[in-house]
């Protein structure tokens, strides 16, 4: 195994004379330095922590542990969600001592230093990595959208690694912070999708899920999305692509940064294959997202990953067109403490409310008890909740669009739009 | 042994040892105590977390066996052994020793040295359907 080369600093780190915390944050990176192959370490300019949501015991014993030990972040440092909405404290249905452990944690990280921001999608926050700059992101989301839609560098940091690297403000030179591991390998041809579906929202997360199922951790490329594609729609296709597998790098040729030619994200090489979508390949795909056979909705959750600003721009005159979701629905958007200010301030929460929307912030509807336990599916427009939520909170799930999901939810069952996903 | 990869964290109840994503083709199958051997890890970064809650509650599988690294899954090894002093040994295998395994053989995984060094005793099967 390589044997990392070691800077003054990184010395002094593991020596343990700044902090018993810091040494332990430099002994788990050179570790997986070793692992990684990595020559040296390099500097992280932001860091993005996954750690604070409660999975168990261990991961309150770690971060306890860190910040007793003097633990302090030296870069800035996100929080992603937690399990539990701070706002909304009412939200939560599981039981009190969960509660109690996982407010500790999440307490934890930020006596560390880090900012209280509770979302899974940083990227929405004001301050935003630049191209080519060097962070330590977790959250598989985050990442994915980080290196490919910003041009940031990560490599795929999960829990622990990701509060260790905004200590040490130090990660191991390999992965994703190499350019040549960034290189796009599988190429998707979009050609044969049509014209009017790749306009769509709803193509980005069933494409996502498609890729994610055939790219396994291999950088995908995109050639024939339009110039018109959102950072919401690449959001939902990152986002799937890394729950049905590991993509934490894509290159959508003419739109991100490191593909302004097919051959720029390919480095001048070749793909190691082409896969041509084609209609029907989505639409297995977008019916592997349905669970559930069930036309009467229990609830409808949106906002996985967090509802942005401009979704909420797109929501609120479908709410206004409804009025109000049917009595038997529960209606969830999950979003951040920052949008939900943003929303507030434009005067949009009125017309959330009265619609009857219940706005879960810090968290999200699948990652932590708060859906009730009720007879029907969940219907939602995220790719990544259909994928997680049967796993992680026992619901079957019903896919759709977000007009889909809108007008399911004020008739309280599956409403379909024929023509969304019909041949031109 | 898996046929696909798995996720911990939504794949995986840390409680039972037992797996739970429903897209898996194993879904339900426990991994307590048995070498887990997959193609890689997948998904979430928050699946080191689930493995090092399985390794404190003594759910988590015997050892790991990938046939490619998997740095998620590396980590969870790594701070067991800072938080909890246990060891859990991880190894990325060629292509020719990951073929060269199969489901319910009884395998012995030792990760001291490096390479690891792996034996298998054909002749002692355990019979089980579905173990790991």
């Amino acid at each position: 195994m390589t044997e990392p080369e070691l800077t003054p600093y990184d010395e002094d780190l593991f020596s343990g004379r700044r902090s018993e915390a810091a040494r332990t944050a430099m002994s788990i990176i050179l570790q997986m330095a070793r692992v990684a192959g990595a020559k040296r370490l390099i500097d992280v300019r932001s860091a993005h922590i996954d750690g604070c949501l409660y999975h168990g015991r261990a991961g309150l014993d770690f971060a306890e542990r860190l910040a007793a030990a003097g633990g302090r972040v030296v870069v800035p440092a996100t929080l992603n969600v937690g399990s539990l909405d701070l706002l909304h404290p009412g939200l939560f249905r599981g039981d009190e001592e969960t509660a109690r452990l996982a407010r500790r944690l999440m307490d934890a990280y930020v006596a560390m230093g880090c900012e209280p921001t509770w979302t899974c999608a940083p990227y929405q926050l004001p301050e935003r990595p630049s191209p080519g700059e060097h962070i330590a992101w977790a959250e598989s989301n985050a990442i994915v959208f980080a290196n490919s839609v910003l041009g940031a560098r990560t490599e795929r940091y999960g829990d622990f690694i990701d509060i260790c690297a905004a200590i040490a403000g130090r990660v191991p030179d390999a992965g994703l912070h190499r350019p040549e591991n960034r290189r796009g390998q599988v190429l998707f041809d979009l050609e044969g999708i049509p014209e009017r579906l790749r306009h769509e929202d709803v193509l980005y997360p069933v494409l996502g899920h498609l890729v994610g199922l055939e790219a396994g951790n291999e950088v995908p490329v995109f050639d024939g999305l339009p110039e018109s594609t959102t950072e919401d729609q690449l959001k939902a296709l990152g986002a799937a692509a890394a729950s049905s597998g590991s993509v934490a790098l894509f290159h959508a040729v003419g739109l991100t940064p490191e593909a302004h030619s097919l051959a720029d994200a390919l480095h001048g090489g070749r793909p190691t294959r082409t896969v041509r979508v084609f209609p029907e390949m989505l639409v297995r795909a977008r019916d592997s997202l349905t669970t559930s056979p069930g036309r009467e909705l229990a609830a409808v959750s949106l906002g996985t990953p967090h509802f942005s600003i401009t979704e909420f721009g797109k929501l609120v005159p479908l709410l206004e067109e409804i009025g109000r979701v049917h009595p038997r629905v529960d209606f969830y958007v999950s979003t951040s403490r920052h949008v939900l200010s943003e929303i507030e301030e434009r005067g949009w929460l009125p017309v959330c409310e009265e619609a009857g929307l219940r706005i879960v912030t810090d968290t999200c509807t699948y990652v932590t008890p708060i859906l009730r336990r009720r007879h029907g599916p969940v219907m939602t427009n995220s790719a990544k909740w259909s994928y997680y939520a049967p796993g992680n909170i026992g619901v079957e799930t019903v896919f759709g669009s977000l007009t889909e999901c809108i007008r399911s939810a004020h008739v309280g069952e599956v409403w379909r739009d024929e023509g969304l996903w019909a041949g031109d | 042994m898996l046929e696909k990869p798995l996720s911990f964290w939504g794949g995986v109840d840390p409680r039972e040892g037992t797996v739970v994503s429903e897209h898996h083709p194993q879904f339900g199958i426990s991994l307590r105590e048995r070498v887990l051997v997959m193609p890689s890890g997948r998904g979430s970064s928050s699946s080191s977390s689930v493995l090092v809650e399985a390794i404190r509650l003594g759910t988590a599988p015997a050892g790991i066996l990938l046939r490619e690294p998997d740095p998620i899954v590396v980590l969870g090894a790594v701070v067991a052994r800072e938080l909890y002093g246990v060891e859990l040994p991880v190894v990325a295998l060629d292509e020719k020793d990951y073929r060269s395994l199969s489901t319910g053989e009884t395998i012995s995984v030792d990760a001291t040295g490096n390479p690891a060094a792996l034996h298998s005793d054909t002749d002692q099967r355990t019979g089980e359907e579905h173990g790991s």
